[in-house]
């Protein structure tokens, strides 16, 4: 039985997050997002015409999702441009805020949602859906409510939040286990749900239970930070 | 069409006159609880909550809770009065840029005075900048007229954007800080909802003036008395 992790966290305590609300002048809607060294970035254009033309959709608005990490934001030089990995969180974070937007009042347009992580270490995606929902409301744009996202885990048999990178490529015990989900910040409807490793199917409830508790927090910060704007 | 111009001013009056009872909403968020409430714009109802469906200002006018947008993209709605460029001339009319999702289109018929379809490049050029009003929003796109006072072609001068959540707050409460500018600075000025300005003044020094003040408001949104500091500000240059 451990209570406590490499970096001295309890087993359910988060990292420090950090949110910041209107940092890109240019965009209609921007946001920034940090668990402990994941800083995600991202930036709102629109509601504007969709091309190209085929994509278009005459009942309702679209949400385009692009997510990518810099160069300079892992160890080793990441490649620039879309890969396999970049494409997939891409989609999966499309899907993950999708249900919380409602775009119908802007038929034939679209949407751009562009994420970047400056700095990862695990916990990308989560971070960047946290930005992204945060940007989105800056933008104005007709929302049911926000999007928290936050990556579970499993430490040989104990079950954690917010893994970072030392974490997720513990392999000892029962090996890796990377659990990032996403749900509505009031209610308990989940958006994203991925698995990455092994777990028993009756601990998944537990998992659900720890990341409902984390995405309270996670929300009070996205709270703080969308407040705070107009506050100068 | 009068009618219109003057409800759009008792908005903006009744935004700035009740600045207490306003607080910032995010999306999701209980804004009041109650069967007497009635959800307006940005807002719906849950049960006997009313929650934000937007972020934004929430304001209790009444009974009715809505929210004024802070941030974000122009979203046209019929009655705007906006300013935008003339992109291209089609057949029945012209097409504007107004700085929204959709490009505007004026039709021909809609022109100030009958303009016969061999000369519609002498009247509206690619290019020209024109104030027009929203007639219509359709999924197809938006329909703008020129048949009403104030609108028309905005000859010479120059123009540039603002913020289109700031618009509300050049104009003042009944126009007061608009007019104001005018007046200390002797230009002409038209401001869209979409965000563009236009001036036109008698010198250039003028017209840097006029731009200065207008931005020195966007930029010092959440400071009381507003209108006097102008006032001040624009005596000493």
């Amino acid at each position: 039985m451990i209570n406590k992790r490499g970096d001295g966290r309890g087993l359910t305590e988060l990292r420090p997050m950090m949110a910041k609300v209107g940092i890109i002048p240019n965009a209609d809607g921007s946001a920034m997002f940090a668990f402990g060294d994941t800083v995600a970035i991202a930036a709102v254009y629109g509601p504007k015409q969709l091309h190209p033309q085929h994509m278009q959709n005459p009942s309702t608005g679209i949400l385009r999702c692009v997510y990518d990490l810099l160069s300079f934001s892992v160890y080793d030089r990441k490649r620039p441009g879309p890969s396999r990995r970049s494409q997939e969180i891409s989609k999966v974070t499309e899907w993950a805020l999708s249900p919380v937007l409602d775009l119908k009042g802007f038929p034939n347009q679209v949407v751009d949602v562009q994420i970047y992580i400056i700095q990862a270490d695990a916990g990308t995606r989560t971070a960047g859906i946290n930005a992204a929902s945060m940007a989105l409301a800056h933008a104005g744009l007709p929302m049911k409510d926000l999007i928290c996202s936050v990556a579970c885990g499993k430490l040989d048999k104990e079950v954690v939040v917010d893994l970072d990178k030392h974490e997720e490529d513990f392999k000892e015990g029962e090996g890796a286990t990377d659990f990032p989900l996403a749900k509505f910040a009031t209610s308990d409807e989940f958006t994203l749900m991925q698995l990455d490793g092994k777990i028993p199917p009756e601990r998944v409830k537990e998992v659900i239970v720890a990341a409902t508790e984390a995405c309270k927090e996670i929300y009070e910060v996205q709270k703080k930070a969308l407040k705070e704007v107009v506050n100068e | 069409m009068e009618n219109e111009i003057n409800q759009v001013n008792e908005e903006e009056t009744e935004v700035l006159s009740s600045a207490k009872k306003r607080r910032i909403v995010i999306p999701g968020e209980i804004i009041v609880t109650g069967e007497d409430y009635l959800p307006s714009d940005g807002t719906r109802r849950v049960g006997k909550d009313i929650l934000a469906e937007r972020f934004g200002l929430a304001e209790e006018a009444g009974r009715v809770i809505r929210i004024l947008p802070i941030t974000g993209a122009f979203v046209p709605r019929r009655g705007n009065t906006v300013i935008g460029r003339i992109v291209d001339i089609t057949f029945h009319g012209w097409l504007v840029d107004i700085d929204s999702a959709t490009s505007g289109f004026l039709p021909i018929e809609e022109s100030p005075r009958f303009i016969s379809k061999n000369e519609m490049d002498q009247f509206l050029a690619i290019g020209d900048v024109v104030a027009a009003k929203i007639m219509g929003v359709k999924a197809k796109g938006i329909d703008l007229t020129m048949r009403s006072k104030g609108l028309g072609k905005l000859e010479s001068g120059f123009t540039f954007k603002v913020s289109p959540n700031r618009v509300p707050r050049v104009i003042g409460k009944e126009g007061s800080m608009i007019n104001l500018i005018k007046e200390k600075t002797g230009c002409s000025i038209s401001v869209g909802q979409n965000g563009w300005i236009w001036i036109r003044g008698e010198n250039i020094d003028a017209e840097i003036k006029a731009r200065r003040a207008i931005e020195f408001v966007t930029e010092k949104v959440h400071i009381d008395g507003l209108t006097d500091k102008m006032e001040e500000m624009l005596n000493d240059k």
